[in-house]
C-alpha cells in the first residue's frame, strides 16, 4: 500500500542474500534514498529530535535568556566557552538541531510524497478482488441458510454494504457470488494533510520569520513616542525587514493603573490588574482612546503592542548653584523585587561646574532594615522615598561607546554621598529638595509616575502557522480515528440447495472495531434476508 | 468564607488519600496473588471493593478539589498544590471511565498508588494559601490550556501502566513458552517412550515465570491494543495542549512559541510521543521497543510537570508581570 517499506502492513522484506552484487552508484544512491525514507529512520531522526532539544532547557539560551547567558559565563569560565563552541547557547538555530530536524522534513516529504501519488489512485480505483480464501482473514463468520437464492443474498449484502458508505463492486467467481468493499479512505487522507500540514508549519516560520520585527518602548506616564526606528530602545529585525514598513503611528500613556490584592490574608499586595490606557494615533488618523492589559494586547496597523513590564518614574528637577533648572525629567527605574525597590541613573553632563552622575535608590513605600538599610515593604505608593549616591568626574559620555541609560560606569567618577564616603546619601520624600555636596547645587523630588514597557511585534507568520498547526490537528483526529477497512461476502450454492454466506473483515491500520463490523454485516444480512438464526 | 471552604477543602482532601490508601492496598493484594487458585479468586470480591472504594475517594477528591476553587473564585489549577491535585483527580477519572468499557481495574494499584503519591508530596511540601491570579494568568487559556494538558495526562498515564504491563506479561509470555520448549524436548529425548513424555507435560513445566501473577490479565498483544487506543487520545489531547499553548504565549508574552524551558518539554514530549506512534507501525519496533517508548513518554510528562516545574528557570514561573 506504499508505505514505506518498512511499514507494519507492507509485505515482509525478501530476505537480502548475504553475497548482493555490487551496487551501481545509481543504485546506492536508491538505496540511500530508502533508508532515508523509512519508517526506522523517520522514528530514529524523531527520537533524535526530542534528545537533541533537552540540552536547550538546561543550558540558558541567548534568544530567551540572553543575561542566564552572560551570567553562565561569569560563572563557568572554563566551560562555557567550550560549550559554545558547540552552539550550546544558540541550540534551537544551531547547525545540529538545524540538521536533525531538515534532514527529518526530507525524510517526510520523500515518504508523503509516492503515498500521496498512490492514495489519489487508491481514491479512484475499485475495491481489490475477494480473494479466493475468506477463511483466512482475521475476521471470519459463516452462515448457511436455505429459502433463498445465492443472488438474493448478493444483493441484500450489496445494499447493506453501500448503505454504511463502503465502496463495493461485485466480483463473481463461477458459483461464487462475491462482494468487496472497503472504507475508511480519509484515514489515509488525514494522515497526509498531517503530514503536509507539517511541512507547512516549517515553511511557513521558515519563510515568514525574517519580514517581522519586535522592539521595545519604555513609556512614561504622559508621555508618548511615534513608531520610527529611532523611538525603540532595541530593536531586534528580522532578516527581511525593510524599515520603511514600519505603520506610521504614535502611542502615548495617558495612566497607568494597578490593582493590589488589599483583602485576602496571603497576598497582600500581590498585583492582581494591570491597565495601561492609551491614545494611539495612525498618520492622519484621529486620536483613539485604547487600553492594553497583560493577555489583551493592542493590535494596531497591522503590528501587535503588548504589556510586558511596568514600573516606576521618579520626577527629579536638580538645580544650579544660582538656581536654574539644569535638568528635570521623569525617569523609568528597573524594578528590583516584588516590592518594587528600583533603581535608575541620572546623568547630568552639562550645567554644573562638574559632570555628575547620580544612581538612585526608589521605594515606593518605605522602610528601614536593622542594619539601617532602606527597603521597601509594598509595592504601591504609600510613602515613597529616593535616595542619590553622587559621583562626580568624567561620565564618558564624548567617548563614542553607546553607554546604557540604566547604568551609570563609576570607574573614573569619584563618589560624593553614600556608601564609604562618610557623607550620607541624599534621601528624599515627594516635594523636598536637598542641596548636592560641595555646593553643586540641589536636587528636588517633584512626584512619581508610572512607566509601562511595550513590546511591539509584528510576526506575519502567525496566522499560516495556526492555520496549519490546526489542520494538522483535523488530519490527526481523521487518521487516527477513523478505521480502515475492507469487508467481503461470498455467497455460494451448496449441492443440497442451501446457500453458505461467508463474512469476512480486513483491517488496514489500526481498527478496534473490525470483528464487530463483521459479526454486524452477517447479523444485518440475516435480517434482511429474514433468517433466523 | 474562603478560609473555611479552604480547610474543608484540604479536610475532604486527606480523606480522600486513605480511601485511595485502602483501595491501593487491596488493589495490590488482588494482583499478588493473581498466581493463586482459580476457584478462590475467580470468586472474590476484592476488586470490586477496590473499585468501589476508588470511586468513592475520587469522589472526595472531586469536593475537595471543587471546594478549593469555590474558595479562589476561579479554576482550581494555578499553582503546584492545585496542578496536582487536578492532575491526579483527572487521572483517577479517566482510570474510571475507562473502565466502563474495559476491565482495567489490573492497573488500579498503579493508579491508586501514583494518585496517593502525589497527593501525599503535593500537601506536605507544597501547599499554598489561596491566593488570587497573577495578571499573566488571568486568561481563559489558563482554563482550556492546562485542562486539557491533564486530560491528556491521565490518558498517558493509563498508556503508561498498559505499557508496563505489556512488558511483564511478554517477559513472562516468553519465559514459559521457552520452558515449554525446553519440557517437551527434553522429554522427547529422554527414554522415548509416548507415556513419559505425557507425565512429563502434564506434570509442571521445569520453571515457571515468576510473573505468573499477571496470568489473569489480557495478553501482552490486547495490552498493546489497549495502552495504543488511550495514548492516541492522550496525543490528541497533547498537541491541543500545544497548539493553544502557543496562542497563549502570543497573547501574553507577544510570541507563540520561544523556546521556554516549559515549551521545549512539551515538544520534547510531543515528539516523544510522535515516535511512539511511528515504532507501533514500523517492522521490528512493534511490540516491546514501543511499550518502552511509552514509558519513556511518560516519564518525560512526569519530569516536566515536577523537576521542570521546581528547578528549571522560565516564563511558566510567573514571578509576575
Ligand atoms: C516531522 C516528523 C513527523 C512527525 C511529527 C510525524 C507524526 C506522525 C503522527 C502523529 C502520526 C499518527 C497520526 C496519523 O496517522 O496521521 C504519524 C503517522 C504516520 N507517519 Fe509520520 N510523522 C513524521 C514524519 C514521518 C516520516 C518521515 C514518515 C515516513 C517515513 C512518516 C510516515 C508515517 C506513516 C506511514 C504513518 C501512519 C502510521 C500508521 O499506519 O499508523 N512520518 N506520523
Amino acid at each position: 500500500m506504499s508505505r514505506p517499506s518498512d511499514h507494519i502492513d507492507s509485505p515482509a522484506p525478501a530476505k537480502a542474500s548475504a553475497t548482493s552484487p555490487a551496487l551501481s552508484p545509481r543504485e546506492w544512491l536508491r538505496w540511500f534514498w530508502r533508508q532515508l525514507t523509512s519508517m526506522r529512520t523517520a522514528l530514529l531522526l524523531l527520537l533524535l529530535l526530542a534528545i537533541a532539544a533537552v540540552p536547550g532547557s538546561i543550558v540558558p539560551q541567548r534568544s530567551s535568556d540572553p543575561n542566564g547567558v552572560t551570567q553562565y559565563f561569569v560563572n563557568n569560565p572554563k566551560s562555557a566557552p567550550i560549550l559554545d563552541g558547540f552552539q550550546m547557547f544558540d541550540v534551537y538555530t544551531s547547525a545540529w538541531f538545524s540538521s536533525i530536524y531538515l534532514l527529518l522534513f526530507i525524510s517526510l516529504i520523500g515518504c508523503v510524497i509516492p503515498r500521496t501519488k498512490h492514495h489519489i489512485e487508491a481514491l479512484r480505483a475499485d475495491p481489490p478482488k475477494t480473494p479466493a480464501n475468506l477463511a483466512r482473514l482475521p475476521a471470519h463468520v459463516t452462515r448457511d441458510a436455505s429459502g433463498v437464492t445465492a443472488e438474493a443474498a448478493i444483493e441484500a449484502a450489496h445494499k447493506i454494504v453501500r448503505g454504511l458508505r463502503y465502496r463495493v463492486r461485485r466480483y463473481d467467481r463461477g458459483t461464487t457470488l462475491t462482494i468487496s468493499a472497503e472504507r475508511g479512505y480519509a484515514r489515509e487522507t488525514g494522515n497526509l494533510i498531517f503530514h503536509f500540514a507539517l511541512v507547512g508549519v516549517l515553511l511557513t516560520v521558515g519563510f515568514g520569520g525574517g519580514f517581522g520585527f519586535a522592539g521595545q518602548r519604555v513609556v512614561v506616564e504622559g508621555q508618548g513616542f511615534t513608531n520610527s526606528l529611532l523611538a525603540y530602545d532595541s530593536f531586534n529585525p528580522g532578516r527581511f525587514f525593510n524599515p520603511s514598513t514600519l505603520p506610521p503611528y504614535s502611542i502615548a500613556l495617558d495612566s497607568f493603573k494597578v490593582v493590589y490584592e488589599q483583602a485576602n490574608p496571603n497576598a497582600i499586595g500581590q498585583p492582581t490588574d494591570y491597565t495601561a490606557s492609551v491614545t494611539t494615533q495612525l498618520r492622519g488618523g484621529t486620536p483613539e482612546a485604547q487600553t492594553i492589559k497583560v493577555n489583551e494586547p493592542l493590535r494596531i496597523a497591522d503590528t501587535d503592542v503588548y504589556l510586558l513590564g511596568n514600573g516606576y518614574a521618579p520626577t527629579i528637577t536638580v538645580r544650579n548653584p544660582a538656581g536654574e533648572v539644569i535638568f528635570t525629567d521623569s525617569t523609568p527605574f528597573l524594578p528590583q523585587d516584588k516590592n518594587l525597590t528600583s533603581v535608575g541613573v541620572i546623568k547630568l553632563p552639562d550645567g554644573l561646574s562638574q559632570q555628575l552622575g547620580m544612581i538612585g535608590f526608589f521605594y515606593p513605600t518605605v522602610s528601614k532594615g536593622h542594619s539601617g538599610a532602606f527597603f521597601s515593604m509594598y509595592p504601591d505608593l504609600v510613602d515613597p522615598e529616593v535616595t542619590f549616591n553622587v559621583y562626580a568626574g568624567d561620565l564618558g559620555l564624548n567617548a563614542g561607546v553607546a553607554r546604557s541609560v540604566y547604568a551609570l560606569d563609576t570607574k573614573n567618577l569619584t563618589q560624593l554621598t553614600g556608601g564609604k564616603t562618610g557623607v550620607k546619601s541624599l534621601e528624599l520624600k515627594p516635594g523636598e529638595t536637598a542641596d548636592l555636596p560641595n555646593g553643586l547645587g540641589s536636587v528636588t523630588f517633584d512626584g512619581v509616575k508610572r512607566f509601562a514597557s511595550l513590546d511591539i511585534h509584528r510576526d506575519p507568520t502567525q496566522g499560516g502557522v495556526l492555520v496549519f498547526a490546526l489542520l494538522a490537528l483535523a488530519g490527526l483526529l481523521i487518521s487516527l480515528f477513523i478505521p480502515r477497512r475492507r469487508l467481503w461476502v461470498a455467497v455460494s450454492t451448496l449441492p443440497s440447495g442451501q446457500i453458505h454466506i461467508e463474512t469476512a473483515g480486513l483491517a488496514r491500520g489500526d481498527d478496534p472495531t473490525l470483528d464487530t463490523a463483521v459479526t454486524a454485516l452477517d447479523t444485518a444480512l440475516a435480517t434482511n434476508l429474514g433468517l433466523t438464526s | 468564607m474562603t478560609d473555611v471552604l479552604s480547610q474543608y477543602s484540604v479536610l475532604s482532601l486527606y480523606s480522600s488519600m486513605a480511601v485511595y490508601a485502602i483501595a491501593f492496598i487491596l488493589f495490590t493484594i488482588d494482583l499478588a496473588r493473581g498466581a493463586g487458585d482459580d476457584v478462590v479468586v475467580k470468586a472474590s470480591k476484592l476488586p470490586r471493593i477496590a473499585m468501589a472504594l476508588t470511586v468513592l475517594a475520587f469522589l472526595l477528591q472531586l469536593a475537595a478539589t471543587l471546594m478549593r476553587g469555590f474558595a479562589a473564585s476561579r479554576v482550581p489549577w494555578a499553582n503546584m498544590y492545585e496542578f496536582a491535585m487536578t492532575g491526579t483527580l483527572i487521572i483517577v477519572g479517566v482510570f474510571l471511565a475507562v473502565n466502563i468499557k474495559w476491565d482495567l481495574r489490573f492497573i488500579g494499584t498503579f493508579v491508586t498508588g501514583f494518585a496517593l503519591l502525589f497527593l501525599g508530596l503535593a500537601s506536605t511540601r507544597y501547599y499554598v494559601e489561596v491566593v488570587p491570579l497573577p495578571p499573566a494568568l488571568q486568561s481563559y487559556w489558563l482554563v482550556i490550556h492546562v485542562f486539557v494538558a491533564s486530560l491528556g495526562t491521565g490518558f498517558f498515564a493509563l498508556g503508561f501502566a498498559l505499557s508496563l504491563s505489556q512488558l511483564l506479561q511478554h517477559k513472562r509470555e516468553t519465559t514459559n513458552a521457552a520452558a515449554l520448549v525446553a519440557v517437551s524436548s527434553s522429554a522427547s529425548t529422554s527414554a522415548g517412550s509416548p507415556v513419559v513424555k505425557g507425565t512429563a507435560v502434564a506434570a509442571k513445566p521445569v520453571r515457571r515465570s515468576r510473573l505468573e501473577f499477571l496470568k489473569r490479565l489480557p495478553d501482552s498483544i490486547q495490552l498493546e491494543n489497549y495502552a495504543y487506543r488511550l495514548i492516541i487520545i492522550g496525543f490528541i489531547f497533547w498537541t491541543f495542549t500545544l497548539i493553544a499553548g502557543a496562542v497563549w504565549a502570543e497573547k501574553a508574552w507577544g510570541r507563540y512559541w520561544g523556546w521556554d524551558t516549559k515549551e521545549v518539554w512539551t515538544f520534547i514530549i510531543w515528539t516523544i510521543y510522535a515516535g511512539y506512534i511511528h515504532a507501533r507501525s514500523t517492522r521490528g519496533w512493534r511490540g516491546t521497543r514501543s511499550a518502552w517508548l511509552a514509558m519513556v513518554g511518560f516519564a518525560a510528562v512526569m519530569f516536566n510537570f515536577t523537576i521542570v516545574n521546581i528547578f528549571f528557570k522560565g516564563l511558566h514561573a510567573y514571578s509576575g508581570l
